[in-house]
């Protein structure tokens, strides 16, 4: 909490006048009764017209104060509110990115979101409402009392009574509700995870005849979450006509107690009236409180969150290391695995173990292996997105741990699996390879990627938007789109994770050519599950559960390696006889 | 749908908790009448204490037990008002949802198909809430609020008619200060949302692909791109947030003058003789509480509003129109022996938009079809049509001679085994998963089935075995081993017709090659529907449906394609030379 809370301090100023405001804001507020009490004993008792006058007139300037006064409070708290959160969301924002690529599987990317975007909002709801509300309701609730000491000590022990009794009851109805307004909302998960299910499988339960027994199931749950919500309801439904019972309780008493004061002469009627309108101002400030409780709340449990994903240290990922310096490999060797195992997030499980093959600068590689092999680990761990549990890895003689900054992101590009594209332009999107990649560069790499044709089919050409998540392209053209943004780098080291899979077989051969002919002779990692598009490569890597069942090319590999025979007779041999 | 459409829908659903509603309302009246009758009292009270030994304690006292009285009956009165609203707010909640819920499974799915699955969720779970939130509380404020304004009204005139009027003619005031400010706070709090939405999208696209993102070290540009952002959503945060947050202290401000106004005259008339002290005492309570009514009922406008809204959005798809139900006469598909006759058959999804146009095939009972074509292509739609998912727009499907338009449903499907791309698995247990097609199927029977295809032995390693309970959309379990859960459903229940759609996408070659060989035995004496990616499958096939951009162009076996040298022979080509 404290981490997150330090970003206050650029708002100092803001945070203590805020508050500051709203105090001075309540205490003319608190004067009001007062002045009316003047009215009752001093202006209408004596009949003087003119005292009366000049009290409402003082009651009119208190008026006016009190609302520059909150005005300027409501100013300050939504500035440090919102300068705050703004600050938060950046400074989270910005430590996200930093996450290694382990990390982000830990977390998983929809609880990033989540903290980045609701969790900031009910922050910025709390400090808001910690700001103007903390400390106005429960001074205007003690201020209230303090006042008819002033007035009355006697009848202001009634408001040392009220006040605790009424504290309990809100708070105790509020504590006894909030945890069952957590089991409410499970329950709604409940029938939302329901719906969704069967929204996304009405094929399937149909084709079964599930329909009643799905509607039975949810039934039963909708059932339980009607009942659970009757029974929350009715638990906070009794908060108001308790409050409205114990304020016009105390009241009646008050009055009786006043009208002994007033008999014995030590009140006088309108000093009773004032009091009167302190009772009255105390149950509204009450529930406003109870209020503000919960947000605040839910708004320390969302600032905890936040604060836990900024707790999780950056992994510096281009530290340099004396082990890791001394060792080095033959600059011909564009990748060198040296012994490399690895473990996800300690898992214990290995998803590589001991892979040792070094490529030859210009080489193409081909890696293949069924689901879950390990296919996708090996190379991620080119460009650095994971660390090797054990072993080094090493891309052009340098073990990849020891680079720094975008040296090594700077030689790879990777292709992966899914193609993402991002809101913008076509152009846009070609130039995540390469920053200031001119136009003719661009229209080059889609050319080599088998693209250009998407792009010819496009009203603005390059300048065609591309929505979010490319909705407004197919598979296919996703997939060449993000080729095109990997070969616009002209990188040293390309590699393509599985990335032809949406391409038919004709555009593959067609891609695989012209990665052939690329003039700056890059090396090349093809991950694949079909041997049709490795079948060519200089080497081919087998891998079997994480490790390396064979190695080399693929005539040899046919005649040594049981496992990439049986993946192609998978694929070949009926249609091969 | 129109407004009025809904809200006769909305009433329809009330109407059922008719007796709840009208105890409701008695009872709003009730307490109503009554909060408003305690400030009266209280004047009075105040009158009867006069001054030093001019007390009227026997007048206060039973004034006060009165007060008591009247105090108690409106507190009970406002309790079982809230119960009442609360029985009728969640038993409509649960009848809508349980409606819209039942609506799904008899939905065309079409319906289903064209639109967004997080949009319908949010229509059955968010909407169904702030709908009953919004049209039952924003009814019953209104209710109260217009009582609590007249019952004001008439008492204050009662006691000094030109206060009163005094009062009337100054509360617009407030109500103007109001809608001026929520006019403004509405335009910045529209840019604010706008904003944020940008902003929410943003963080969306790049955090959800960080790893995309990290991999081009974009990471300084995405900073930049969301300073500027974020510095834009600052600036009219910070004023939308402070322009809603005016509206309190504004019209506290405008009541707090209402206040003094009714103080002064009533300070002179009381001088002047014509009201008392304690009638002062009311009015300036009334003046306090006059003007919250009028608050409260400019929101439950905007409330209600939304409320309607939400209401036609869930009434959209309760009253979304219903698959045909079967003939009370349709016949049960029993028996089959798994001949399949498509004739004449013209369908579209949209009638813009033509697809398959008099397509004609006729199956064997044990042929195998194999569907084939680019991506894209539209194979699924066979699927549709075979599984009575969509009807033909024209012609007929015969299964054993019979229309499957007077085939009931269930037995239609009871009579196909599917396995589609897209696996699906429900939350329950393996076990739960498996049995699916088969009610009361024994464990033996479900570890059989699992056997076959090949599920047996990841199953048995996970910690629980068949019984292991899994999440949504299968949970942990990777696509694979969720293809092979699908599988095995369908080992269990042997049905006489298949359809295979790309079934073994996601497994790894050397697994598939094993389910090749259950299928293999699975389709023998079967009629089978294959969607096939794999040459082996197609070259076996009875029979080839070449599929492009939605319709059949080219059929027959394989060497009849090959030696027509068409579209087939090309894609054959294309993909197998390397």
């Amino acid at each position: 909490m404290k981490k997150i809370l330090v970003y206050l301090k650029e708002y100092k100023k803001e945070t203590v006048l805020a508050p500051l405001f709203k105090l001075l804001e309540a205490s003319f507020e608190l004067l009001v009764p007062i002045v009316v009490a003047a009215i009752v004993d001093t202006g209408i008792k004596n009949g003087d017209k003119r005292y009366v006058m000049y009290c409402v007139l003082i009651m009119a300037a208190l008026g006016v104060i009190g609302l520059t006064c909150s005005l300027t409070a409501q100013y300050f708290s939504a500035k440090a509110a919102v300068g705050y959160s703004c600050k938060l969301r950046r400074v989270v924002f910005s430590h996200i990115q930093s996450l290694s690529f382990s990390q982000i599987d830990e977390l998983g990317t929809s609880t990033l979101i989540t903290r980045m975007t609701s969790d900031i909002n009910q922050i910025q709801t709390g400090v808001n409402l910690v700001l103007r509300l903390l400390l106005r309701s429960p001074f205007v609730v003690f201020g209230a009392m303090i006042m008819a000491f002033i007035v009355d000590v006697k009848a202001a022990i009634i408001f040392v009574v009220i006040i605790p009794i009424l504290f309990v009851v809100v708070f105790a109805i509020m504590f006894l509700t909030i945890p069952l307004y957590k089991q409410v909302q499970k329950g709604l998960d409940g029938i939302l995870g329901k719906t969704r299910e069967n929204l996304s499988g009405t094929r399937v339960i149909r084709a079964f005849n599930k329909q009643d027994d799905e509607i039975e199931e949810y039934d039963e749950k909708n059932e339980g979450l009607n009942r659970l919500q009757n029974k929350v309801g009715s638990i906070s439904n009794l908060m108001n006509p308790i409050t409205f019972v114990l304020i016009n309780g105390a009241t009646i008493i008050l009055i009786y107690v006043g009208a002994i004061r007033v008999d014995e002469g030590i009140l006088e009627t309108g000093q009773v009236v004032a009091l009167v309108n302190y009772m009255s101002q105390i149950l509204v400030e009450l529930i406003k409180m109870a209020n503000l409780i919960v947000t605040v709340n839910k708004a320390v449990a969302c600032g905890n969150r936040v604060s836990a994903c900024l707790d999780i240290p950056v992994e510096k990922a281009g530290k340099e290391d004396d082990e890791t310096e001394n060792s080095e490999s033959s600059s011909d060797n564009a990748v060198e695995f040296r012994n490399v195992s690895l473990a996800y997030n300690n898992s214990g499980e290995m998803a590589l173990e001991n892979i040792d093959f070094a490529v030859k600068k210009g080489q193409t590689v081909g890696i293949i292996g069924g689901t879950g092999s390990g296919k996708t680990s090996l190379v991620h761990l080119i460009p650095a997105f994971y660390k090797a549990t054990e072993g080094e890895v090493f891309v052009d003689g340098k073990n990849v741990s020891s680079y720094i900054g975008e040296e090594l992101s700077d030689k790879v590009a990777i292709v992966m699996q899914k193609a993402v594209l991002f809101k913008g332009t076509i152009r846009d999107n070609i130039k995540w390879g390469k920053k200031d990649a001119t136009d003719e560069e661009i229209n080059e790499a889609l050319e080599l990627a088998v693209a250009k044709d998407i792009v010819e089919k496009k009203e603005n050409g390059l300048d065609e938007i591309i929505e979010q998540a490319g909705r407004n392209l197919s598979g296919g053209q996703r997939q060449r789109l993000t080729i095109a943004r990997a070969l616009v780098k002209k990188p040293e080291i390309l590699i393509f994770d599985d990335s032809a899979s949406a391409l038919d077989y004709a555009t593959d051969a067609a891609l695989r050519k012209n990665l052939k002919q690329l003039s700056y002779n890059p090396t090349v990692f093809i991950v694949s599950q079909r041997t049709s598009s490795i079948k060519h490569a200089d080497i081919i890597v087998v891998l079997d559960d994480g490790r390396v069942a064979g190695m080399g090319t693929h005539d040899s590999l046919l005649e040594n390696c049981e496992v990439y025979r049986e993946i192609y007779e998978s694929q070949y041999r009926k249609a091969g006889e | 749908m129109a407004k009025g459409g809904t809200l006769i829908n909305v009433l329809r659903y009330i109407g059922r908790y008719w007796y709840y509603l009208i105890v409701s309302l008695i009872c709003a009246v009730v307490y109503s009448l009554l909060s408003l009758y305690v400030p009266i009292l209280t004047g009075d009270a105040i009158d009867m204490i006069i001054g030093k030994g001019n007390v009227n304690f026997d007048g206060l006292a039973s004034l006060l037990v009165k007060m008591a009285v009247v105090v108690a009956v409106a507190a009970i009165a406002w309790w079982i008002m809230g119960l009442c609203n609360n029985k009728i707010t969640y038993s409509v909640i649960r009848d809508v949802r349980k409606d819209a819920f039942k609506k799904i499974q008899k939905l065309h799915i079409s319906f289903i198909d064209s639109h967004s699955h997080g949009d319908m969720v949010s229509r059955v779970i968010a909407d169904v809430d702030t709908f009953a939130d919004g049209l039952l509380m924003g009814f019953s404020q209104l209710f109260t609020g217009i009582i609590t304004i007249v019952a004001t009204l008439v008492f204050m005139v009662s006691i000094n008619f030109k206060i009163a009027l005094i009062v009337v003619v100054l509360t617009p005031l407030s109500l103007i200060a109001a809608s001026v400010v929520a006019k403004a706070t509405f335009n910045m709090s529209k840019k604010q949302s706008e904003i944020r939405g940008k902003q929410t999208a943003f963080i969306d696209e790049m955090v959800g692909n960080l790893k995309v993102v990290k991999a081009h070290s974009h990471e300084d540009e995405n900073m930049e791109v969301f300073d500027e952002v974020n510095d834009e959503l600052k600036k009219c945060s910070t004023k939308a947030i402070f322009y809603s947050s005016i509206t309190n202290p504004l019209t506290r401000f405008i009541n707090g003058l209402v206040y003094a106004v009714v103080a002064l005259s009533g300070g002179l008339e009381v001088i002047s003789g014509v009201i008392s002290v304690g009638c002062l005492s009311t009015l300036l309570i009334y003046a306090n509480q006059y003007t919250k009514p009028f608050n409260e009922i400019s929101g439950v406008v905007t409330e209600l509003q939304t409320a309607l809204a939400c209401a036609a959005r869930i009434f959209e798809l309760i009253n979304y129109r219903e698959i045909v139900p079967d003939d009370d006469d349709a016949y049960v598909l029993d028996e089959v022996q798994g001949s399949v006759e498509l004739k004449n058959v013209s369908f579209s999804y949209v009638p813009e938009r033509k697809l398959i146009e008099n397509f004609n095939v006729k199956v064997e009972p044990g042929q195998r079809v194999a569907i084939v074509g680019p991506t894209g292509c539209g194979k699924t739609t066979i699927i549709n049509l075979l599984m009575r998912f969509y009807d033909v727009n024209d012609g007929e499907i015969l299964i054993d001679g019979h229309n499957v338009q007077n085939i009931t449903r269930e037995s239609l499907r009871t009579n196909f085994g599917m396995v589609l791309q897209e696996t699906w698995l429900k939350s329950g247990t393996i076990r739960d998963n498996i049995a699916m097609a088969k009610e009361n199927a024994t464990l033996d029977e479900v570890i059989a089935a699992a056997k076959a295809a090949h599920a047996h032995s990841f199953i048995k390693r996970l910690e629980k075995g068949y019984d292991t309970v899994i999440g949504e959309d299968g949970g942990s379990l990777s696509q694979g081993q969720k293809q092979l859960l699908c599988i095995a459903r369908l080992m269990l229940a042997l049905p006489p017709m298949l359809i295979l759609d790309e079934a073994t996408s996601s497994i790894d070659t050397r697994t598939e090659l094993k389910i090749q060989n259950a299928f293999a035995k699975l389709m023998k004496g079967r009629t089978s529907f294959i969607v096939a990616h794999r040459l082996s499958t197609i070259k076996e096939a009875d029979i080839i449906l070449v599929m492009k951009d939605g319709n059949v162009i080219e059929q027959g076996n394989h060497e009849e394609l090959m030696a027509r040298n068409g579209f087939y022979t090309n894609l054959y080509n294309s993909q197998f030379e390397s």
